[in-house]
């Protein structure tokens, strides 16, 4: 409903899995929810938005591996598939940051553990407009970016022109991720929040149309969306760091400092097709389509 | 089965005929009300916990920031107070002068063919208007020295043009609905055409006028989807001066359908979104009370035909 053109696809696989699922039951009983995860039954797939393209072309890929398992795969943000989790409405939630404690408690209350698994890294590229004379900033500078106590370019060796922040909504796990790992520098006691005017964008198209447009723009997106239209900048951990670009290798080996894990969560250790699934995705195959997305793959350790 | 043997005709089976009509017309007339009253049960039950459990002076704060519990309702009132504001600066005095103009001077064949038309744009959904204003408006607004286009004057703009369908056509209306005789009236004793417009016909219909407006502005405060996309969403205080219209606003309805399906039931967040509803709920009314006022409820209908 945000007009976001990559959930055409998303549409048309909601709707297949539909049609399936209704096959299925039709042909045989099918298993509720609680049921065990057998052959022929949807697994619910629901979170991140950051995630949910490489979580489509998984369940896309997957069909080819195992044809008697299908995937409805939808986003809502971090927040949301969580909340779904712990509601029971999904087997596997995705998440682009790490559940809060007071979420854990909530699914123990409910009844179970959640379990968190590991399926790829995602470096946050900071971005602006093509035009803007500005290449590299510290954490520091982004961390006064953001909370609005630079206000001017040119106090970061731009132009003489006011700071437009552009930032994702606040259910977005990459705008929680963005507030403690830069607005508030991975600092436990900061209490640093985003400055008032920062336009919040309810997708991530909305963010690189804005930097697109806008030359006083500066926003951050996953790597997996930035495209040639928009300007990544470089980003040092300090002063005395390196500045590094954000891609696939600088994500890998660690050096650029704005990368994140990206999880799905189970209601407990994930059994049957659930846990093939998983296991799947951290494999050669699962791990391949991360690379082919944008995304940063995990390393064998 | 006795029923259908008996005459159509019959005066006691027309008797019960109308009886049920009547029934049935009560029923919908009494739903109405009851559905309204159970929607503010409902709103006050989900939201009274953000009046009772969040300090008042923090929510009358000026920051709104939910996921750290900053929940300061200032900035979303203002928001929709500087949208509504300049919707109304634009579309009231746009919409009358094209009511006067329809309703009094255009030829017979252009106003059967403007009406229609004008009605049409009311049936175009707001979330295509939103995109519209999103990709074409928005860049002009910015080109035009503002820091973004995402702007309350952007909302602004795009709520006048989605209110004025509404506005236009019922002032039209009741400008039509004044008697000839008025007009006639006072052609008759010398006056010229614009000082009957404006002294005899436009009092006249002064209580569809207000309507109008009073409807317009409901479409305004209420309207969701297109601010969302074209305000920029930012829970932000501009300064108080002309400029603060061109800075980004998050809207009372944004923030409700922004953040509704984050937040866990029956959280304090949950609570804080169905007050919220609850305020807009009371600003609706405000503003329909305002109308009956306005109109004077008792004196105006009886003088004048002219309604809708």
């Amino acid at each position: 409903m945000f007009c976001s053109l990559r959930r055409v696809p998303l549409v048309l696989l909601i709707i297949l899995v539909l049609l399936v699922s209704s096959a299925c039951s039709r042909a045989g009983q099918s298993g509720s929810a609680e049921a065990s995860a057998g052959s022929g039954r949807a697994i619910q797939n629901k979170g991140s938005d950051t995630i949910v393209n490489l979580a489509l072309a998984w369940a896309e890929a997957y069909r080819e591996v195992q044809p008697d398992v299908s995937i409805a795969v939808t986003g809502g943000g971090s927040g949301t598939g969580i909340a779904s989790l712990i509601n029971g409405t999904v087997d596997i939630a995705n998440a682009s940051r790490e559940m809060k404690e007071s979420e854990k408690e909530e699914a123990r209350a409910n009844g179970f553990d959640p379990v968190e698994h590991l399926i790829a890294i995602d470096a946050l590229a900071v971005i602006v407009n093509l035009e803007n004379p500005v290449d590299r900033l510290t954490i520091d500078q982004l961390a006064d970016i953001f909370t609005g106590r630079i206000t001017n370019w040119k106090d970061v060796g731009g132009n003489d022109e006011d700071i437009v922040l552009v930032s994702r909504e606040t259910n977005s796990g990459t705008h929680v991720y963005f507030l403690e790992e830069v607005v508030r520098k991975g600092e436990k006691d900061n209490t640093d929040i985003f400055a008032p005017q920062t336009l919040l964008m309810p997708s991530s198209v909305g963010i690189t149309s804005e930097i697109q447009r806008n030359p006083r723009a500066i926003g951050y997106d996953g790597l997996g969306y930035v495209s040639e239209h928009e300007k990544m900048l470089e980003v040092a951990k300090d002063a005395q760091s390196p500045y590094v670009m954000p891609s696939v290798a600088t994500g890998a080996d660690g050096s650029y400092p704005i990368a994140r894990g990206l999880f799905m969560y189970t209601a407990g250790e994930p059994t049957g097709a659930i846990a093939d699934y998983i296991a799947w995705i951290k494999g050669p195959a699962g791990q391949q389509i991360v690379a082919d997305l944008g995304f940063v793959p995990l390393t064998e350790e | 089965m006795d029923t259908a043997q008996a005459p159509p005709e019959s005066l006691p089976n027309r008797r019960i005929g109308e009886r049920i009509i009547e029934g049935v017309i009560l029923v919908a007339g009494i739903s109405t009300i009851l559905i309204v009253a159970l929607i503010f049960l409902f709103l006050l039950k989900e939201g009274i916990n953000a009046f009772l459990d969040i300090p008042l002076r923090q929510l009358f704060g000026d920051r709104w920031y939910p996921i750290e519990g900053i929940y300061g309702l200032m900035p979303l009132l203002v928001g929709t107070t500087l949208v509504t504001i300049g919707a109304v600066i634009i579309a009231v005095p746009l919409g009358l002068v094209a009511a006067i103009y329809l309703g009094e001077f255009a030829p017979q064949w252009l106003r059967e063919i403007l009406k229609p038309l004008i009605e049409i744009l009311a049936g175009i959904p707001s979330i295509v208007l939103g995109f519209l204003g999103w990709v074409a408006l928005a860049p002009l607004i910015q080109n035009a020295g503002a820091d973004t286009g995402l702007t309350a004057f952007t909302g602004s703009l795009l709520l006048a043009y989605m209110s004025l369908p509404t506005i236009i056509s019922i002032s039209e209306d009741a400008l039509y609905a004044v008697p000839r005789e008025y007009r006639d009236g006072a052609l008759a004793i010398g006056a010229t055409q614009w000082q009957t417009i404006w002294r005899v016909v436009l009092p006249a219909a002064r209580s569809g006028l207000v309507i109008a407006v009073m409807l317009g502005i409901g479409r305004v405060i209420g309207e969701t989807m297109g601010v969302l996309l074209v305000t920029g969403n930012a829970a932000n205080m501009p300064a108080f001066g002309p400029g603060m219209f061109f800075n980004p606003v998050r809207t009372m309805t944004a923030t409700i359908a922004a953040e509704m399906g984050e937040v866990a039931q029956g959280s304090l967040h949950y609570s804080v979104l169905f007050g919220i509803g609850l305020i807009l709920f009371l600003i609706t009314f405000v503003v329909n009370w305002l109308a009956a006022r306005l109109v004077g409820v008792s004196g105006a209908r009886t003088k004048v035909g002219g309604q809708v």
